[in-house]
């Protein structure tokens, strides 16, 4: 389970704090759309659970732990937990598609055996089996979205988030990202989505909490991307 | 750090080492130049310090007495001092022949024979141990009879004033070559950086370790450092040995014998080995705590 208990983070030479007083329980499992105007606190929430950043105040807890206590070996466990998926995809443009996935092992210092092995399941479930030997310049927005997905699920992470994943997608497209996220959630991984993309939160009907000035706006169990009460 | 990961980070920084190739040479290069003065220094240090020990134990005392000086007492007393190896007596007369003989042409002095010789006779003193030399000149010089005791404390003393003069000055220009060295070192390993950033943000997100990240410019650094001191060290081997080798035939230098003894030289260059290695790695550890905030 992760926590949010009265986080506030405020950085310095802002008047007003990013996250102000939050609240939160998120359960594994869950599929989670993090909605909000831009600079309403969504992508401080997820640096602040990457713990690329310290809360001002208040704690996170992850499985009861409080993540600002954990020393370095503890967070890198903690971070190879989380796969992160990128609005600019952040794929390394002279890698081609199977190597940027195998980056994810290989910073891990995983073998070339288990390379050889996790990196063709992992394309395979993006749909991306075929195209191993491109290079991302050569993909679709959408492909190049779906490499950023393998290379983030190629080591079984508990959690997965996605910062504004379908930013520079079209409609099409971002559907068919996010039937990928749901296909990902249903083999039991959390995923935590931020975005603009209102007609698919609506159509999908999960778990949204939106944001709104940092503070905590709405948190509804089949929610939609605006409020409807 | 498994097998796996290092395999990776040196992958990595022959990477880099490739794409800022020439930076890497003109950083090794100075690198080299650096260590090759100070190896210099070093390597003249200890011949200096062989060469005044060469004059030392060839050292004797002069002993120079008064006209009127009991000759045989002051033999006794010098006997009598701990230390001495061997006392010769030169008389005025084989003194004023050793004197003429030495100026090359010995009718320049013959009217000095006899009652109009000026020298004083003499004792020629050999200590046991040079350690010892400067105390029985001290001892002898204060007996009845002795006008002065001499060992030529002088040329040893202007060697030794030489030699720490220009230790100074060759430390002094090594230092400021290794700075330099460093310094270059810390430019090339941000241009890695640099040309990594992108690299080492995903690898963050990914779940990398701080020292697998900084690893490969480690090792960049260190590459550098290594190079450029293995070519310093070859070059200053060669040449040293060439050095003594014609020292050795020289008959004018016989009293400069080079040191090639192995116990005395391999401290030096493997020294040098360590400490450019050394300044390779200071010079990446700098680089990446500078702008690599992982």
């Amino acid at each position: 389970m992760i926590e949010f208990k009265d986080v506030t983070k405020s950085y310095p030479g802002s008047d007003t704090p990013a996250l102000a007083d939050f609240s939160l329980q998120m359960e594994h499992g869950e599929f989670i759309f993090l909605v909000g105007p831009s600079g309403a606190g969504k992508s401080t929430l997820i640096k602040l659970f990457f713990r690329e950043q310290l809360p001002t105040e208040g704690q996170i807890l992850f499985d009861g732990k409080n993540i600002a206590t954990f020393e370095k070996a503890a967070l890198l466990k903690h971070r190879r937990q989380i796969g992160m998926v990128f609005q600019d995809f952040r794929l390394l443009k002279q890698k081609t598609v199977f190597e940027n996935v195998a980056f994810a092992l290989e910073v891990l210092g995983k073998s070339a055996k288990e390379i050889q092995e996790k990196v063709p399941l992992a394309l395979a479930k993006v749909g991306l089996a075929d195209k191993g030997s491109s290079f991302p310049a050569e993909l679709s927005g959408g492909e190049q979205q779906r490499v950023g997905v393998a290379r983030a699920l190629v080591k079984d992470p508990l959690i997965l988030i996605a910062d504004e994943p379908t930013g520079n997608l079209d409609r099409d497209t971002s559907w068919q990202l996010m039937e990928l996220f749901e296909t990902i959630n249903q083999g039991g991984t959390t995923v935590i989505v931020a975005t603009h993309a209102w007609d698919v939160v609506d159509r999908m009907q999960k778990r949204v909490i939106s944001l709104e000035a940092g503070h905590l706006n709405r948190d509804e169990k089949r929610g939609s991307y605006r409020d409807e009460h | 750090m498994n097998i796996n990961s290092l395999k990776y980070c040196l992958r990595q920084s022959v990477v880099s080492l490739k794409r800022n190739f020439w930076l890497a040479v003109v950083t090794s290069c100075i690198i080299a130049v650096s260590l090759a003065i100070l190896g210099g220094f070093l390597l003249m240090a200890v011949n200096a310090g062989q060469l005044i020990r060469n004059v030392e134990s060839n050292v004797e005392i002069g002993v120079f007495l008064y006209a009127d000086a009991d000759v045989s007492a002051v033999q006794k007393q010098i006997n009598s001092l701990e230390g001495v190896n061997s006392v010769t007596f030169v008389s005025k007369d084989e003194g004023l022949v050793t004197f003429s003989n030495s100026l090359g042409d010995p009718a320049l002095l013959a009217g000095l024979k006899g009652e109009d010789n000026p020298l004083p006779d003499a004792y020629r003193v050999k200590a046991t141990d040079t350690a010892l030399v400067a105390g029985l000149a001290e001892s002898i010089r204060a007996m009845p009879g002795v006008e002065m005791a001499d060992y030529g404390e002088e040329l040893v003393g202007r060697i030794l004033k030489i030699t720490g003069w220009l230790n100074t000055l060759f430390v002094g220009i090594s230092v400021l070559l290794a700075l330099g060295a460093v310094f270059l070192i810390v430019t090339t390993i941000r241009l890695s950086v640099m040309a990594r950033l992108e690299e080492i943000g995903i690898m963050k997100y990914l779940g990398a370790s701080d020292w697998y990240i900084r690893f490969p410019f480690l090792l960049e650094g260190m590459a550098m450092g290594w190079v450029g001191t293995l070519v310093s060290t070859i070059a200053l081997g060669l040449a040293y040995s060439k050095l003594a080798t014609s020292l050795r035939q020289d008959a004018f230098a016989f009293f400069i014998r080079p040191v090639t003894s192995v116990e005395q030289l391999a401290p030096i260059f493997v020294g040098l080995l360590l400490l450019g290695t050394l300044m390779g790695g200071i010079g990446s550890l700098i680089s990446v705590r500078k702008f690599l905030r992982v």
